[in-house]
């Protein structure tokens, strides 16, 4: 089965790619809409001119959201979309038809748009390491390690959060509700728009028990060479637990419910 | 090539033991089967609106009802019905992508629902109104997809490829993106894509809705070449009774998702119709069209050729439609 996968893989990831060039347009403008980190990269240094805030003074901010950016760019998935449109059109069935899990199919095509988001965001990782200090960048490999080990683990999460939902339009009309629920936690708790490090210490504490700071937080703080390598270790050890427990439940979400596929539209 | 049939035949008996036919292969086989959809009801409305918030209220619809019949291997066979007669419905049921409510289905020796990757490697399904070509790519790259999703080796790929694009006429323009394709071009590339890893079974689902007729007739000409080449089981539905006549031997009607034809097509016209068209055009332009019963026909065209002065004659069995028109009428009737 695995050795089935591997073989099909890569034509999955060259069509993927092909057809997220086709969309290029698109999806640059798609990409542009993404720049919220540079917002909040602005108010966040006018702030830290008067002085650090919690540690964080304008080299740390700009280090921070310039990663957030990054992470974002690279490890984001949207299949929710295409899930929700397929099954309210009918045209799940043609991915049914076919011989490989629709899940599958997804993720290779969620992993072919990462190299041109990767084209659009090496400059600004460029950019981040000519403007920050060193002590922002890594400079133990062990870390990079971690860093590239931690940008997988949140695409995984994010792909499997994304697929979720995307599988809850099986049972609910309107799944995207339930995305845009998510979204708000997302954004309240993973260090997207404000670093953990800043919350009040409570809400600190529940952001770091919670997987949102799995999917953004934690590879950027890996890339912004904050974490010791033990706690790199840790950190990642609890994200792609969370991966393991976001695909396990993804599978289960799709076995018990691609039954209630109705195929209605054609 | 009725070796090969034969052959075929043997190989099948030997692959699925379970079936029992010295001669032929039953490839389809539905037993009472049931499908229900559960739909919400809703009145129109604010007051219908907001009461649907709190209550919902749902009805069962029942789209095939206690349906069975039996499809031997290298069979064409047409599945009508009028609209929403649960056509699309079994077809989807066959090829694993519903559930049945009840009753069992078995598609060359397996169960749909399990959707195995053998399984689904040897059914298609094509329907007019869906695509499987990825838009903004050229149908190449679906080809290329399907290609390495079937596992069909490369030389395998080549010939089928070249066959297939050879029999549609298709030259140049698997290269062009999916999206300016005209309508009829993009078919020929819908079935080259469903076609590449020769499927055994092909449930076509209004295959040439919306083409012209010149492309239909391509279509139709190219699904029995198949059917012919590969021995390859047909269940086709449609709403041109042109593709029925030219392909189906034997026709299932439904109505209402219950069975209320199954046999010879030419038999359900003379059942329904047990009368002959003479078409006469006369010296004066005019042309005349009479129904008469096929026992007496000669006698009537000898009345007619003594009454008129007639310079073309045509006996035909009158249109598949005004059949289908009968039949459909009946069961309303009946209802």
């Amino acid at each position: 089965m695995i050795q089935r996968v591997l073989k099909i893989y890569p034509t999955l990831l060259r069509i993927g790619f092909a057809e997220a060039v086709a969309y290029r347009a698109e999806f640059l403008v798609w990409m542009l809409s993404m720049t919220l980190p540079l917002v909040m990269l602005a108010i966040w240094s006018a702030v830290a001119r008067e002085g650090a805030v919690g540690g964080f003074d304008t080299d740390r901010f700009t280090a921070y959201y310039l990663a957030t950016l990054l992470v974002r760019q690279l490890t984001g998935s949207w299949v929710v979309w295409e899930m929700i449109r397929e099954v309210r059109e009918g045209t799940l069935s043609m991915r049914l038809l076919r011989p490989i899990h629709p899940l599958l199919a997804h993720s290779a095509e969620s992993l072919a748009g990462i190299p041109l988001r990767a084209a659009f965001s090496i400059p600004i990782a460029i950019g981040a390491l000519l403007i920050t200090s060193p002590a922002h960048h890594i400079h133990d490999p062990v870390i990079g390690l971690c860093a590239v080990a931690a940008f997988f683990g949140a695409w995984a999460l994010n792909f499997s959060i994304s697929a979720m939902v995307g599988t809850l339009a099986l049972v609910f009309e309107s799944s995207i509700a339930i995305w845009d629920l998510y979204l708000g936690m997302f954004f309240l708790f993973s260090g997207y728009l404000v670093p953990i490090a800043l919350f009040p210490p409570m809400m600190g504490k529940i952001a770091r028990v919670l997987p949102f700071a799995y999917l953004q937080s934690v590879p950027v703080e890996i890339l912004t060479n904050t974490f010791s390598r033990t706690q790199a270790f840790e950190q990642l050890a609890i994200q792609w637990g969370y991966a393991a427990l976001g695909l396990t439940c993804l599978v289960f979400l799709w076995q018990r419910n691609i039954k209630r596929f109705a195929a209605y539209g054609g | 090539m009725v070796q090969n049939q034969r052959a075929s035949s043997a190989i099948e008996i030997l692959l699925y033991p379970g079936a029992c036919y010295p001669f032929a292969v039953s490839q389809i086989e539905v037993s009472n089967l049931v499908k229900e959809y559960r739909v919400a009801e809703r009145s129109s409305g604010l007051a219908a609106s907001i009461k649907s918030l709190f209550h919902r209220k749902f009805t069962i619809a029942r789209a095939v009802d206690d349906l069975s019949f039996s499809i031997n291997a290298g069979e064409r066979v047409g599945f009508l019905g009028p609209n929403g007669a649960g056509k699309t419905t079994t077809l989807k049921v066959l090829s694993g992508l519903l559930h049945a409510t009840a009753g069992s289905v078995r598609v060359g020796g397996r169960d749909p629902r399990q959707r195995e990757i053998p399984f689904l490697k040897q059914i298609t399904l094509v329907m007019g109104q869906k695509q499987q070509l990825i838009w903004d790519l050229p149908p190449v790259d679906t080809f290329a997809m399907n290609r390495a999703i079937y596992e069909i080796p490369e030389r395998d790929y080549r010939e089928t490829l070249g066959e297939l694009t050879e029999l549609l006429t298709i030259g140049k323009l698997a290269q062009r993106p999916t999206r300016q394709l005209s309508l009829g071009e993009r078919m020929k590339c819908e079935l080259v894509a469903a076609l590449l890893h020769r499927p055994k079974v092909l449930f076509l689902d209004e295959p040439t809705i919306g083409l012209d007729v010149s492309m239909q007739a391509t279509l139709r000409h190219f699904i029995r070449a198949y059917n012919e080449r590969f021995g390859a089981t047909i269940l086709l539905t449609s709403h041109y009774m042109d593709d029925v006549t030219a392909l189906c031997p034997r026709v299932i009607v439904i109505d209402k998702g219950r069975l209320t034809y199954d046999g010879d097509l030419t038999a359900l016209v003379h059942r329904l119709r047990p009368h002959k068209r003479v078409v006469m055009r006369t010296a004066r332009g005019e042309q005349i069209s009479k129904d008469v019963p096929a026992a007496s026909l000669s006698s009537a065209v000898s009345e007619l050729l003594a009454s008129n002065e007639i310079v073309d004659l045509t006996i035909e069995d009158p249109p598949l439609e005004e059949v289908m028109r009968d039949l459909f009428g009946e069961s309303k009737g009946a209802a």
